[in-house]
C-alpha cells in the first residue's frame, strides 16, 4: 500500500529559499540589501582610494579661508575677505532669493493662465494655449538666455543716460518720474531710505534695520487686528443677517498705522543717479537675476496653469451650475466654489513645481547670477580643488532645501484637503 | 553569515574599483590618443576651424606632446575645458595634460596636486577698454563694471588690485571668453580683464580691433604653463622636457625645416643629444631616441610656433618680450639635454 504524504518532509533544503512562497520574499530581500550594501562600498571604497592615489585628503577647513573673491550680488554684506563659508551663504541666499520670488510669480502666472485658459471667450483661451505650449516646450536654459540677451543688447549702456555737455540732452532718459533706469547691466531702482531712523542693530549675519522691522511688525498687527474685525462683521451678519460695511474700513485698518509710521520714521524714497560708471544711491537689480527670474517664472507658471486648469476640471460642473443657480456670479464662483475645491487637486503636485523650479534656479550659472551653485560649487570649488567636499554640501544643502519646501507644502495641503468625517 | 557575505563584497569591490592610474605615458600609448585640455576657444592659443581642426599656441604643445610619444602629432583628443571646469578635467584624468593659458600657483602646484611642467608663455592680467570711453589707465576704473572670467586667478587679482588702490568695481561673472566678448562688446561692462595674451588674442578676434585699446598697467604675473597630474614623475618629465626640446631646439637653430637634416649628426654635441644621434636620452624617459626630432616637426620650434600663432606677423601680434631666449635678454632658457 502506498500513500502519498500530503505533508512536506520535515528538514529545510536549500532549494526552498526560492520555490518556497515562504521564504522567497525574504531571499529577495536580503540579495537585494547585499547588492546595495556593496554597491555603496564600492563608491566609498572607490572613493577613498582615488583620493589616496591623487593624495587628496577630505576636509572642510577651507570653508573658514579668506574667499579672495568678490561677488556682485549679495543680500548679506560680504567682501573677497569674508570666508568662502560666507561665500557659500550669500550664494544659499541668493538661491532662497531667486526660488522664493520665482515661485511666487510662477504660481500667479500659473492660476491666472490656468483659469484664462478655460475662458469662453475663444481668443484668450487660444492666447493661453499659446503661452503654455510654448513655454513648457522649450528648454528652460533657452529662455533664460533668451532673456538675458534680450536685456543686455536692447537696453541702452548706463552711459547713455550721460547728459551730452553740448546738446545739454541725455541719449535716453529714466522712467516712473525719473525713479528708474533700465540699462543693460541692472534695473536701477529707488531704495527707502529713513530720514528719522530708529538705527541699525549689527549682527554677525546681517545687519538689521529697526526700520523695517517696525514696519513688518506693526503691519503683521494690522492684519491681525484686521481679522478680528472680519470675524466681527460675520458675527454681526450671522445674527442680524446684515454685513455692515467692512471694506474701507479694513482698508483702514491694514494701512493707515502702517502710513504713519512711515511718515514719522521720515519714509522717503532715494533715486538712484548715474555717478562715473555706474548708477549709485539706488538700488541695482542685476539683469541676470531679471533674466533668471522671468525664465523661471515662465517656464514654471505654465506648468502650473496646466495643473491649475486639470484642479479646476477636476471639479464636476454640478457645482458650477449649482452655485450659479444661487444666483452667483463667474467671478466669486470660481473663488469661492471652485478653487477651493480644485485646490486639493492641485497642490501635490505643485509642491513639485515648487522643487523643480528652486533646483532649476541652480542654471543661474549661464547669467553669471551667483547662487549657490555659482560660489560654493563654481568658484570656492575651483579655487580650492575641493571638489568632493564642496559638491557633497551642496547636495546636502539642496537636500534640506527641496525637504523644507516639500514639508512646508505638506501641511498646507492637509489643511486645504477635503475632510472627511 | 550575514557579515562574511558584506566583506566578501567588499573585496570584490576593492579589486575592481577604477584606480586613476598613476602610468599615464602607458595610458596614453594603450589608448593610442593623447587627451589634451584646452581652452573653448581662444584664437591663437586654442581654438577649432570651420572643420573642427584645433590650432594655436598650446595646440602646438599638445601636438609635439603626442609627436614624442607616437611620433604622429595628429594623434591628439582636444578636450575644450572652461575655466571652472579645467581642474577637475586634469585630476579625473578625463585629459592627460592640461595645456589652457594656466597660470602655475603655489596652491594649484601643492593643494590641488597638479604639476606644472614650466612655462610656455609669461604673462600678466591687464584690462582692455572700448577707446571712446576715454579711459587711459586701470586706476580710472573706480566703479566699473569689469567681466572677469570665474575659477581663474585673474578674479583673486582684480579683488586684490581694486582693494590696494582703494577703489571698488562691480564683477559680472562669465564662463567662457566667448561669453566676455558678447558682454564685453555690448556694454554690459566697462572693461575686459585677462591675462595680456589672452585680451590680444580676444581683441585680434573683434571687426573693430582699434575701437579698443589695452590698458598699459599689468596687474600680475601669469606663467602659464602646462600641467598634468601631481604623481607620475616620468609622465611630468615627458612633458617637461618636450617643451624644453622646443625652446632648446630654437636657441640651437633647429628648425622643422632642417631638423630632419641636422638628425642625421651634427659637429653640436648638445644637438646630437637632443635630437637622439647620442645618448640615448629618449630612452631614459620611455620614449623612442628620436622623440624630440618628431616634437619639433610636428610645429617647429619654440620660436616658429610663437611666431606662426600669437607672434607679430598674426593679427594678435605679440611681441616676444619676456618670451625670448635667455641670450636675447628673455626668461627662456631650457635646461641642458645631457
Ligand atoms: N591664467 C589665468 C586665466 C586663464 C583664462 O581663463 N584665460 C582665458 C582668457 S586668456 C581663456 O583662456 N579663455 C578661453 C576660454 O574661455 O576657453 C588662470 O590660469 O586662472
Amino acid at each position: 500500500m502506498t500513500s502519498v504524504p500530503d505533508t512536506p518532509e520535515p528538514g529545510f533544503r536549500l532549494s526552498q529559499l526560492i520555490y518556497d512562497t515562504r521564504y522567497r520574499s525574504l531571499t529577495i530581500q536580503v540579495v537585494v540589501l547585499f547588492l546595495v550594501m556593496a554597491g555603496a562600498a564600492w563608491l566609498v571604497d572607490n572613493t577613498i582610494r582615488n583620493l589616496n592615489v591623487l593624495g587628496k585628503d577630505f576636509n572642510f577647513g577651507f570653508l573658514g579661508n579668506r574667499s579672495g573673491y568678490d561677488i556682485a550680488q549679495h543680500l548679506i554684506p560680504y567682501s573677497n575677505d569674508s570666508t568662502h563659508a560666507r561665500a557659500m551663504l550669500v550664494g544659499l541666499l541668493n538661491t532662497l532669493w531667486i526660488s522664493f520670488v520665482g515661485c511666487i510669480t510662477a504660481t500667479v502666472i500659473g492660476v491666472f493662465v490656468g483659469v484664462m485658459r478655460l475662458s469662453p471667450n475663444w481668443l484668450v483661451s487660444r492666447l493661453m494655449t499659446a503661452y503654455v505650449e510654448v513655454f513648457r516646450n522649450i528648454p528652460l536654459l533657452l529662455w533664460i538666455l533668451v532673456a538675458i540677451a534680450l536685456l543686455t543688447e536692447v537696453m541702452p549702456a548706463p552711459n547713455a543716460y550721460r547728459i551730452n555737455p553740448t546738446t545739454g540732452e541725455a541719449q535716453t532718459s529714466m522712467i516712473l518720474f525719473d525713479s528708474v533706469a533700465l540699462t543693460n547691466r541692472y534695473t536701477a531702482i529707488p531704495s527707502m531710505e529713513f530720514l528719522r531712523s530708529l538705527g541699525v542693530v549689527n549682527t554677525p549675519f546681517a545687519p538689521i534695520s529697526l526700520d523695517v522691522v517696525a514696519v513688518l511688525v506693526l503691519f503683521a498687527v494690522s492684519i491681525w487686528a484686521n481679522r478680528r474685525f472680519v470675524g466681527w462683521a460675520n458675527a454681526v451678519q450671522a445674527a442680524t443677517g446684515v454685513r455692515p460695511t467692512t471694506w474701507w474700513k479694513s482698508l483702514l485698518i491694514l494701512f493707515a498705522p502702517v502710513i504713519v509710521l512711515l511718515i514719522a520714521l521720515g519714509f522717503r524714497l532715494h533715486e538712484p543717479t548715474l555717478q562715473g560708471f555706474n548708477f549709485t544711491g539706488g538700488t541695482n537689480v542685476s539683469n541676470a537675476f531679471v533674466a533668471l527670474w522671468a525664465g523661471l517664472s515662465l517656464y514654471t507658471g505654465a506648468f502650473i496653469a496646466e495643473i491649475v486648469r486639470a484642479g479646476i476640471l477636476a471639479v464636476s460642473k454640478g457645482q458650477t451650475e449649482a452655485a450659479a443657480a444661487l444666483g452667483m456670479r463667474s467671478g466669486r464662483i470660481m473663488r469661492l466654489v471652485i478653487l477651493p475645491q480644485a485646490l486639493r487637486v492641485i497642490v501635490p503636485p505643485l509642491i513639485s513645481q515648487f522643487l523643480n523650479l528652486t533646483k532649476n534656479s541652480s542654471l543661474a550659472i549661464a547669467v553669471g547670477y551667483m547662487d549657490l551653485r555659482g560660489t560654493l560649487g563654481g568658484i570656492t570649488l575651483n579655487q580650492t580643488g575641493r571638489e568632493l567636499e564642496c559638491i557633497l554640501l551642496m547636495m546636502l544643502i539642496y537636500l534640506s532645501i527641496s525637504l523644507v519646501i516639500s514639508g512646508a507644502m505638506n501641511l498646507f495641503n492637509r489643511k486645504v484637503r477635503l475632510k472627511e468625517r | 553569515m550575514k557579515k562574511t557575505v558584506f566583506f566578501g563584497a567588499l573585496a570584490a569591490a576593492g579589486l575592481t574599483a577604477g584606480i586613476a592610474s598613476a602610468a599615464t605615458l602607458d595610458d596614453v600609448k594603450a589608448r593610442g590618443v593623447l587627451n589634451c585640455g584646452v581652452n573653448t576657444g581662444l584664437v591663437g592659443f586654442a581654438a577649432p576651424d570651420a572643420n573642427g581642426n584645433w590650432s594655436g599656441f598650446d595646440v602646438a604643445l599638445c601636438k609635439a606632446v603626442a609627436a614624442a610619444v607616437f611620433g604622429d602629432p595628429s594623434k591628439v583628443k582636444y578636450v575644450p575645458t572652461t575655466g571652472q571646469t579645467r581642474f577637475t578635467a586634469l585630476a579625473s584624468g578625463e585629459v592627460d595634460v592640461l595645456v589652457r593659458n594656466t597660470t602655475w600657483t603655489f596652491s594649484r602646484d601643492t593643494d590641488l596636486k597638479m604639476d606644472f611642467a614650466g612655462v610656455n608663455y609669461y604673462d600678466g592680467q591687464g584690462f582692455m577698454v572700448h577707446k571712446d570711453s576715454g579711459i587711459t589707465s586701470a586706476k580710472e576704473l573706480d566703479g566699473a563694471s569689469v567681466c572677469i572670467q570665474t575659477g581663474t586667478t585673474t578674479e583673486l587679482n582684480l579683488a586684490d588690485y581694486f582693494k590696494a588702490n582703494g577703489m571698488s568695481y562691480q564683477p559680472i561673472a562669465i564662463d567662457s571668453n566667448a561669453e566676455g566678448e558678447q558682454q564685453y562688446i555690448a556694454g554690459a561692462c566697462d572693461a575686459y580683464t585677462t591675462d595680456a595674451s589672452g585680451l590680444a588674442a580676444t581683441r585680434a578676434a573683434f571687426a573693430d580691433p582699434d575701437n579698443h585699446i589695452i590698458l598699459p598697467e599689468i596687474i600680475s604675473k601669469e606663467p602659464l604653463g602646462p600641467a598634468v597630474r601631481h604623481g607620475d614623475s616620468q609622465w611630468l618629465d615627458i612633458v617637461k622636457w618636450t617643451l624644453y626640446a622646443l625652446i632648446a631646439a630654437e636657441e640651437y637653430g633647429v628648425t622643422s625645416a632642417n631638423v630632419e637634416e641636422l638628425a642625421k649628426g651634427t659637429e653640436n654635441p648638445e644637438v646630437n643629444r637632443l635630437l637622439g644621434v647620442e645618448g640615448g636620452l629618449g630612452a631614459m624617459t620611455g620614449l623612442p631616441n628620436d622623440w624630440a626630432v618628431h616634437a619639433i616637426k610636428a610645429g617647429g620650434n619654440y620660436g616658429e610656433i610663437f611666431a606662426a600663432t600669437i607672434g607679430e606677423s598674426t593679427p594678435i601680434g605679440l611681441a616676444r618680450g619676456l618670451n625670448a631666449q635667455w641670450t636675447q635678454g628673455g626668461l627662456l632658457y631650457a635646461m641642458p639635454f645631457r
